[in-house]
């Protein structure tokens, strides 16, 4: 390569501006063609962007750690993001004091299928134990997952991982699987989508409609709560 | 905008520290939508700013797990040692959750319906 050409790379990828603008530009693209699919599910844009940019980081020889010094920008709104959730929560909040019983009922369900169905499917297809105990908590929001992966054995670090492929997968696949059940209602389909694929599903719901939004918002926090009082005390029971 | 932006970064701290207080096993953010939930129903109202910044942070909210979604390149080895157990559980046991949690809303909300028209 140009010498000049390289010393101005060596100078770039050492800033957070070549991390934090890579990660905006793919997710445009991703974006883009989440829009010209009509929102089809299938074409999702955190899939897109993130394919883009394994790809790119491993073609450039990056490693992780360079380039989240810019991405960590884009991370940190997440946070913020979380608590705006509260926003569209408030907006739907008679519907859901109205619906508590059935919510509750559906969210103790939910959380035992996501844990339980993920850690069987592995342990039957011959998934190594670390890996069995990094995918119990992988249908709650990244922070909370980790907390718990720590608590139980898992590795942290993959269960941040399989956290978001969970968030994408349920995305993906869930309003399909809605279509095909024939759950029109978009209280259940939202509060469904939350349970199974957190902040990514919440994201997926927001866009189609605000009131399966701000179920699929509640839906997060409250799966956080149950899968955090609940699994410890479960895997104690299974694994003694 | 400024002035809601700082309003939910303070609901952020405020329920960073109730964690670290309480030992909750929540995240801080969690707690904070919470926070910002009370202070709404208290107020009777959103404020319009608040709407403005909430809609354009969430409109955008597939955006922020892009970060964290690249990090699988820390785990590709071990993802592709063991593609089909993660790969399957995965899949199936998102098909399954979303199945079992909207059919179990839809049958208890139906159940319950009933029950309270038996009473009238």
């Amino acid at each position: 390569m140009d010498t000049q050409l390289w010393r101005i790379w060596v100078y770039l990828a050492e800033t957070p501006l070549v991390g934090l603008t890579v990660t905006l530009a793919a997710y445009l693209i991703g974006d883009w063609l989440y829009r010209r699919a009509r929102l089809n599910p299938l074409v999702n844009p955190v899939l897109i962007a993130v394919v883009l940019l394994v790809g790119l980081l491993m073609a450039t020889g990056t490693d992780y750690p360079t380039y989240f010094q810019g991405a960590q920008f884009v991370h940190f709104l997440l946070g913020p993001a979380t608590v705006a959730l509260a926003v569209p929560l408030y907006r739907q909040f008679r519907q859901v004091r109205r619906h508590a019983l059935p919510l509750l009922v559906a969210l103790v369900a939910g959380s035992l299928t996501a844990a339980g169905s993920a850690v069987g499917i592995a342990w039957a297809l011959g998934g190594s134990l670390e890996t069995l105990l990094s995918l119990a908590p992988k249908s709650v929001t990244t922070p909370v997952a980790m907390g718990i992966s720590q608590q139980i054995g898992g590795l942290p670090s993959l269960t941040a991982v399989l956290v978001i492929l969970t968030g994408i997968a349920g995305a993906v696949l869930a309003p399909h699987t809605l279509n095909l059940l024939r759950i029109r209602d978009w209280k259940a389909r939202g509060f469904a989508m939350g349970v199974t694929a957190h902040g990514i599903g919440t994201a997926r719901a927001l866009q189609v409609n605000e009131v399966a939004g701000a179920f699929s918002g509640l839906a997060m926090g409250l799966n956080a709560l149950a899968t955090a009082a609940l699994l410890p005390l479960l895997i104690r029971l299974v694994f003694g | 905008m400024l002035g809601s932006l700082t309003l939910l970064l303070l609901c952020q701290l405020a329920g960073e520290i109730a964690v670290r207080l309480t030992g909750l096993p929540l995240p801080g953010p969690v707690v904070g939508m919470a926070l910002l939930f009370l202070g709404l129903a208290l107020r009777g109202e959103i404020p319009a700013p608040l709407t403005e910044t909430a809609g354009a942070l969430l409109r955008n909210l597939s955006l922020l797990f892009v970060p964290a979604g690249v990090g699988v390149m820390t785990h590709l080895a071990l993802v592709e040692r063991e593609w089909l157990p993660i790969g399957a559980a995965l899949i199936g046991s998102a098909l399954l959750t979303v199945a079992v949690t909207a059919l179990v809303l839809q049958g208890m909300t139906r159940l319950l319906h009933k029950a309270g028209e038996a009473e009238e």
